[in-house]
């Protein structure tokens, strides 16, 4: 499903900074793969290499068959089928809660006012959120607002997700009712790559994990593996330092 | 309860001091309006403030006047006019004269020059024609000016360089010199090449106007320019990401998400930006069109009162400015409930 290939990025500005250094990784269709890693490790900056929002540099990354390097490679159609939810929610504030969750749909999916709104609705429900369908972002609470932004990807009907530290924003009580939605969906067959630091996320979800440390993929395996067995000494220093 | 005003109907008294102050307000107003009337009357200034009006509408004399020389044949009533047909052999011509401002009868001997009857009627004066010029170019540069601004904003910040150094050229041409020279390249260099050319084709001139309305679009579209650029860039980068991640295309983002959040932030320095083009119109006058300044210029040469006429200009251009202003708040406050 995604097929990543020596892909190499670094950031020029302000300084020099190797993000990426040849990553490569293979996730197949319906596995949940949870990267880990301390700050300024990459694994954002690999994340958002997945659907173009940072371009690499060097390398190939295949998304369901397409070489997404290639310049030919038409990079909406792409993004509409990976959906990518983000640490800081990014709702449309202009936009109520139906909207928001509708217009990616109206807008590049051309489906009619009333198919998507139907559609919304049915997402808006799952994530538990139905009522708050004619407010506005800022009427809602950081857990709200995060469902909502799943929502709002789910309706593309993507066959890729991508989580950006979905959690690292949110007050502590709030982090259980969005990873219950994930749960959800990882139960539902989606493919996910999860960027983010709940390692009883991990454990319980993780069909794989990966860990990495300035710009590389350090070590890989079963979250069985990774919590009891890890081999390398700069896993077991992070896990040390966050369990 | 306590001091920090736990219910709005109590309102803390102002202390003496405070109306003390609005005091001396009034009083400096009133001292500079009275210095200055005081010194109109020592070099023996006349106010004549009621012969203002007649430049806004007056009533205007109009005389049917005949053009030949001859005998009042026929007086035809039709509706509420009479027809007076005035022959002299085989020449003859006819006059359409109200009934009521008739002032000759059948058989009267006419010569070229007399009055057949006469008739008001109201006209709109100069001032108010100024007024509504001034507006009026003022409504289209701002129109033009917003259009132009929009793309030259978004072509500042692209990342093609052909569309951002062309934005770049003409902003800081467009700011970095006056706006009179601008009038004046727009009017005696665009203008004469593009009127000879046309001519030389057979195609009607271009009006002077539209020369002034392109100096002043051009002029505040690089303002504005620089408003949208400004308003775009403040809207957060999450934004941009969140819809091109759901696969829409720059524009798809632009128009649904990025320019109608960049709207409200754009609108108030926008509003000071519609309120110069209007006083900057005033300068259209030196390419002899005739908008509030010109206008107020000539009724001064003709009546002599300048004094009244310059306050007046002065206050149309305010009466102007601050309907404005106040539509701009409007939208604006009623944008941010909204």
């Amino acid at each position: 499903m995604i097929d990543v290939r020596h892909v190499y990025k670094t950031f020029r500005t302000p300084h020099e900074v190797h993000a990426l250094v040849d990553v490569t990784a293979k996730i197949d269709p319906g596995e949940v793969v949870v990267v880990i890693g301390p700050s300024g490790s990459g694994k954002s900056t690999f994340l958002r290499c997945l659907n173009q929002l940072e371009v690499a540099d060097s390398g190939h990354i295949w998304i369901d068959g397409t070489d997404i390097m290639n310049p030919k490679a038409d990079i909406n159609k792409i993004r509409a089928e990976v959906g990518m939810v983000f640490q800081s929610f990014n709702l449309f504030p202009h936009k109520t809660v139906l909207e928001n969750v509708t217009l990616a749909q109206i807008v590049v999916r051309k489906r009619t006012k009333a198919q998507a709104v139907e559609k919304a609705m049915a997402l808006l429900e799952k994530v538990g959120i139905k009522e708050k369908a004619g407010g506005y972002p800022d009427q809602l609470s950081g857990g709200q607002q995060q469902r909502v932004a799943i929502a709002r990807a789910l309706a593309m009907d993507p066959k890729i997700m991508l989580f950006d530290e979905p959690t690292s924003a949110l007050d502590p009580e709030m982090i259980g009712e969005v990873l219950e939605v994930m749960k959800t969906l990882a139960r539902e067959g989606m493919t996910m790559v999860v960027v983010t630091h709940e390692m009883g996320f991990a454990r319980e979800v993780a069909d794989r994990v990966i860990f990495m440390d300035e710009g590389a993929i350090v070590e890989e395996g079963t979250p069985e593996h990774f919590f009891k067995n890890p081999i390398h000494d700069r896993t077991k220093l992070f896990l040390s330092q966050i369990l | 309860m306590g001091l920090m005003g736990s219910s709005p109907s109590i309102k803390t008294p102002k202390p003496t001091a405070y109306y003390l102050w609005v005091g001396v307000f009034f009083l400096i107003i009133f001292g500079l309006a009275s210095a200055l009337y005081y010194a109109t009357l020592k070099i023996d200034y006349v106010w004549r403030w009621y012969r203002i009006p007649q430049y806004f509408i007056y009533l205007d004399h109009v005389e049917i006047i005949s053009q030949i020389q001859g005998t009042v044949e026929a007086m035809t009533p039709k509706e509420d006019q009479i027809l007076v047909e005035v022959r002299e052999g085989d020449e003859a011509e006819t006059y359409a004269v109200p009934k009521d401002g008739l002032r000759v009868e059948e058989g009267d001997f006419i010569y070229p020059g007399d009055v057949l009857g006469s008739y008001s009627k109201w006209r709109v004066g100069i001032l108010m024609k100024g007024l509504w010029l001034t507006l009026k170019v003022s409504v289209i540069a701002i129109l033009f000016g917003v259009i132009i601004g929009l793309f030259a904003g978004l072509a500042r910040i692209s990342k093609n360089p052909a569309a951002k150094w062309l934005a770049i050229t003409y902003i800081e041409l467009i700011r970095g010199s006056p706006l009179l020279v601008q009038i004046f390249i727009w009017y005696f260099v665009l203008g004469t090449l593009i009127n000879t050319i046309m001519g030389q084709q057979g195609i009607s001139q271009v009006r002077p106007l539209w020369f002034g309305v392109a100096a002043l679009a051009s002029f505040a579209g690089a303002y504005v320019a620089e408003i949208v650029r400004a308003g775009i860039q403040s809207i957060h980068r999450g934004q941009t990401e969140a819809s091109r991640s759901l696969g829409m295309t720059y524009v798809q983002s632009m128009i649904h998400v990025i320019l109608p959040q960049a709207l409200r932030r754009i609108l108030p320095p926008l509003a000071g930006q519609f309120i110069s083009l209007i006083k900057d119109s005033s300068l259209l006058g030196i390419i002899a069109i005739r908008e509030l300044s010109k206008a107020t210029r000539e009724v001064v040469t003709t009546s002599l009162q300048p004094f009244e006429l310059w306050f007046l200009c002065a206050l149309l251009y305010l009466f102007l400015t601050f309907t404005l202003s106040m539509l701009l708040q409007y939208l604006e406050r009623r944008h941010l409930v909204t």
